[in-house]
């Protein structure tokens, strides 16, 4: 029996516990590949709801009203199994166009073979792989519609007198969007956006109703009472301990995250005829 | 673009693998002795020592794929993996679902386990996990039904008395029994064994492991296997 200090360095080693500190990673790349495409498709949604034709509008419009208006976890065990079977479905018309029997057959959605995504032979590193990619998207299409509603007000709220200001210049309706419109606008978009980046840190746990293992997986599987038929490390019921690690995780990647917005946003208000900027012409 | 990159990447890779048949075995990873993870993180138990012999008797390449028991039939009949080995008793509700082998283990008994003696346990709070013939079991009876998603947390519900007793298989309870306060109060039989669950439309695989299953009860390496994890039944 080893005990003390020794005994917890080995069961913190443990391969399990290896999976709980690589599960930190997965958390930290989500989040670091999520934030940017969840940008991008907000980005996408304001532009197109900006559109001087309708139809084009509509589709920016439509997108923003129609996941905004989805309850989260619906649209996270919904999407990802229409989205998985949509492309599964897809391979099987394309490389199995002599397949005659169903495709549903009665519970079951069955596709030949060589349509399965990933393939039944992939190893288990592929199906995680795509698991995250699917986990990535759904999360960048639900915050890309909230990204989207944000930059579209933040758009609208520069001051209409710095386009008309641009247009007296001469220059197009692209040029005057591109140089004056977006430079100025993330100064408005920023609390909006800053609220969703902490509401995205905070809803990564929703990655195991997509089938990742993440930290909150983790934490309950280790901190679950062991016996000692089952495990070296024998122990009661620990999870109190592992959702504090947890609460603490949480609480100082938030904290970074307000102190890094905080500094963008002086950074952005620089020269800006906001309050802010305003404020800081008069101190300098 | 990110996915497309991914997904031809995947391809790349795999396209040169040999195409054996590769069968992705489902399991929970959570109901020892029938399937854990141990230390290493692996999946471990009675299942994983049948899941691999049967797989070795029916010349197939298995891989090992936990997931939560909630939607571990979803997940199956929607093709993320081929079978279920998960401590499910076979039942007619999942029979609509799914097609099960036939069982690995006797019908084995159910246990309910609390801290006080002598608890009415038609007329009690009685921890279950959701989805499992225990929870409907104890919905019949009349006594209040608290479900949970794990089993271990309704232990963990008996222990800091947020319920009364919890029902479960035997045999997940007997270490705990022997471990910790808990004790047994009283058994039933519930269900029809234990059995692999696959999909209705993939009648040939069912039939590779059924017959695994039967060889293994003729040369008596299934008993073996069952003595070794403490598992209650023979056959």
């Amino acid at each position: 029996m080893l005990e003390g200090l020794q005994w917890l360095s080995c069961y913190l080693t443990t391969g399990k516990h290896m999976g709980f500190y690589v599960s930190f990673g997965t958390v930290l790349l989500l989040l670091a590949i999520t934030a940017p495409v969840a940008l991008g498709f907000g980005f996408g949604a304001a532009m197109l709801s900006r559109a001087r034709i309708a139809p084009i509008s509509w589709i920016g419009k439509g997108y923003i009203a129609a996941v905004r208006g989805v309850p989260d976890i619906a649209f996270f065990l919904f999407f990802v199994i229409a989205l998985d079977q949509g492309i599964e479905w897809l391979l099987h018309q394309a490389r199995c166009p002599e397949w005659t029997d169903p495709i549903r057959q009665g519970n079951d959605f069955v596709v030949c073979d060589i349509a399965k995504m990933p393939l039944g032979t992939s190893p288990q590193w592929i199906h995680e792989t795509y698991g995250f990619a699917l986990a990535v998207l759904t999360f960048a299409i639900v915050f890309g519609a909230f990204a989207g509603n944000v930059l579209y007000g933040a758009m609208n709220s520069v001051p209409r007198g710095q386009i008309e200001t641009a247009e007296a210049y001469g220059m197009t309706h692209r040029q005057a969007f591109w140089r004056i419109l977006v430079p100025q606008m993330w100064v408005y978009a920023l609390p909006g956006l800053s609220n969703l980046w902490m509401v995205l840190i905070k809803a990564t746990p929703l990655l195991f109703l997509l089938g990742v293992e993440d930290i909150v997986y983790w934490a309950r599987e280790l901190g679950g009472s062991k016996m000692a038929r089952f495990t070296d490390y024998p122990h009661g019921d620990w999870r109190m301990w592992y959702f504090l690690v947890l609460l603490v995780f949480y609480l100082a990647f938030t904290r970074v995250s307000e102190i890094v917005l905080a500094r963008i946003t002086t950074k952005l208000s620089h020269g800006q005829a906001t309050v802010g900027g305003e404020a800081q012409r008069k101190a300098a | 673009m990110k996915n497309l990159i991914l997904t031809t990447a995947a391809l790349a890779l795999t396209a040169g693998a040999a195409m054996a048949e590769t069968v992705r075995l489902g399991t929970e990873g959570a109901y020892p002795p029938y399937n854990f993870l141990n230390d290493a993180g692996e999946v471990d138990g009675f299942e994983r020592e049948l899941g691999d012999e049967l797989c070795k008797r029916a010349e197939l390449e298995c891989t090992w794929v936990t997931n939560d028991w909630d939607s571990i039939i979803p997940n199956l009949t929607s093709g993320n993996y081929d079978a279920i080995i998960a401590g499910m008793s076979i039942t007619e509700a999942r029979e609509e679902l799914v097609d099960f082998t036939q069982g690995y283990t006797q019908p084995s008994p159910s246990a309910y386990a609390g801290l006080t003696e002598g608890l009415d346990v038609k007329n009690a709070v009685i921890a279950a996990q959701a989805s499992t013939i225990q929870s409907a079991h104890v919905a019949e009876t009349g006594a209040t039904l608290v479900e949970f998603p794990t089993p271990d947390e309704t232990v963990a519900a008996v222990q800091s008395g947020e319920v009364d007793a919890v029902l479960s298989d035997k045999d997940f309870l007997v270490p705990i029994v022997a471990e910790t306060d808990l004790m047994f109060l009283e058994e039933v039989r519930l269900g029809g064994g234990i059995g692999m669950a696959f999909r209705e439309s993939d009648d040939e695989l069912r039939g590779k492991f059924d017959a695994a299953i039967a060889s293994m009860k003729e040369d008596g390496s299934l008993n073996a296997m069952l003595d070794k994890w403490e598992i209650e039944g023979k056959f």
